[in-house]
């Protein structure tokens, strides 16, 4: 089986400086893999060129197989959804923030999609405004399925939220990855990474510094050390 | 004597825009530099365009003088749009071949219409109407999409990584930077006569043509420069959010000049 993604010497500069560096790994295609690192280790932009919103100065990104670059971009990201760190709530309902993603949707599934995340189908027709961090998060995964992603990108998607937004938002991945859909999470929190992970990704500068099970112990050093002191 | 008062006058103007710098400075707006330089050239570029043009109105100049004044006007005005988003390299050919385009078609209506008598004395003063008031609100379009560029990247990005191709994702901002950019001149057409006296009346009426003939032609010129303005600012907002996304959908980081 192919790898979900797979980086063959993938650097990316830009603005002056250098944020992903001859980058090589992979990321299974199961459950969800988690990629920690330090502030400036270009976790976000690693994701961000798996959504093709970034791309390569130098190597390539393949998806199952195919070369990112050759893929058609519109059609290659509703394959691959996206979640950002801070929710994004488009003006109108909610219904209209899911209509954005397909015009055409039904109310029946845009309810069906709201009870999957957990939100009450009343919420419709709310203002997505009014809606809470929780809540509009849930929203956007909501948003995001409505594609019928293969699999889902989320760029500390609990940053912004409290502590039992972000444990209902965790459930809720692991739901969704139980049920086939493996996700890529970047975190800065390592309990976060321990409640969560089937696997792992750290970068350091820029560089994929190690991959493996949360539970390994044959980090180097330089990876364990910054495991163990974050 | 009339010089010795024209001249007094000016030095008045020049004591209110000292005032608004006094103004902006004491609200911190960060203006002045910019309203003192804008005062300065605009003192020398009318004192050297007011030599210019004695000699391209005057009857035995041939016309193609007024033509090539008419081409500066508007690689000047290009010009003028692309150094506000130095970010968007390609915008001043955009600004340059919009403000041609409408020029080109304003002129033919204003001398293909006989709406004025096609001579050094007219074509000058006509096409800087019309380009000039083209080059205000292509301005502040180009600047207003940098601005989005800037402001509203989370919210693009979030309507690209759904699978909406560029445009797409820009459109309700690109809306709402057309409307600021032309609606002033929809406001000055809407208020013609009642807020805004306009000049060319004015001047046709001082010069013996009946009030009606001018009336005609001073609506016409409106209507001419309010099309321009409209196409001018479209051409450019929708060329700027071509230039800020890449062929593949990906919005480029613009950095915008801050003021």
């Amino acid at each position: 089986m192919s790898p979900l993604f797979s980086f063959e010497g993938l650097t990316v500069s830009g603005a002056g400086r250098q944020r992903l560096g001859d980058l090589t790994g992979t990321i299974p295609d199961r459950g969800i893999t988690v990629i920690v690192g330090p502030s400036g280790a270009g976790k976000s932009t690693l994701l961000r060129c798996c959504n093709r919103l970034d791309a390569p100065t130098a190597g390539s990104v393949r998806f199952r197989g195919d070369d990112v670059a050759v893929l058609d971009p519109r059609a290659h990201r509703r394959r691959v959804g996206m979640v950002f760190q801070a929710p994004v709530a488009f003006p109108g309902t909610v219904l209209d923030n899911l209509r954005v993603a397909d015009s055409g949707i039904t109310a029946e599934r845009a309810e069906d999609l709201l009870a999957r995340v957990h939100l009450d189908a009343a919420m419709i027709t709310r203002d997505a405004g009014t809606l809470s961090g929780g809540e509009a998060q849930r929203m956007v995964l909501a948003r995001c399925l409505v594609t019928g992603p293969e699999v889902l990108l989320l760029d500390e998607p609990t940053s912004a939220l409290d502590a039992p937004a972000t444990r209902r938002l965790e459930m809720l991945a692991r739901e969704l990855a139980d049920d086939g859909l493996p996700q890529v999470w970047v975190s800065h929190d390592l309990d976060q990474l321990r409640r969560l992970a089937d696997h792992v990704v750290v970068l350091i500068d820029g560089r994929w510094a190690w991959s493996g099970d949360p539970g390994a112990d044959n980090a180097p050093a330089s990876v364990a050390t910054f495991l163990e002191d974050s | 004597m009339r010089n010795a008062v024209a001249w007094s006058g000016l030095a008045a103007s020049l004591i209110f825009v000292a005032v608004a710098i006094g103004v902006s400075a004491s609200q911190r707006l960060a203006l002045e530099r910019e309203m003192v330089v804008a005062v300065a050239r605009s003192l020398v570029q009318l004192l050297l365009v007011g030599v210019a043009l004695l000699a391209v109105v005057d009857d035995d100049t041939p016309l193609v003088w007024s033509w090539l004044w008419v081409i500066v006007i508007v690689f000047f005005a290009g010009a003028t749009v692309a150094r506000r988003v130095p970010a968007m390299p390609g915008m001043l050919w955009l600004a340059v071949g919009a403000n041609a385009a409408v020029a080109a078609v304003s002129l033919a209506i204003v001398y293909g219409f006989d709406i004025f008598p096609l001579s050094g004395r007219t074509l000058v003063p006509v096409a800087g109407m019309t380009i000039g008031n083209s080059l205000k609100s292509g301005v502040v379009g180009a600047t207003r999409v940098a601005e989005i560029a800037g402001d509203h990247r989370a919210e693009i990005e979030a309507r690209l990584a759904l699978g909406l191709p560029g445009r797409e994702a820009l459109r309700p901002f690109l809306r709402s930077a057309l409307r600021t950019a032309i609606s002033p001149q929809i406001e000055n057409t809407a208020g013609l006569g009642i807020v805004f006296l306009p000049g060319a009346m004015t001047g046709l009426i001082l010069a013996g043509v009946s009030p009606m003939a001018a009336v005609r032609t001073q609506l016409a010129l409106m209507y001419v420069i309010l099309a321009g303005v409209a196409i001018t600012t479209i051409a450019i907002v929708l060329g700027a959010a071509r230039l800020i996304m890449t062929p593949d959908d990906r919005l480029l980081p613009v950095a915008r000049r801050m003021y």
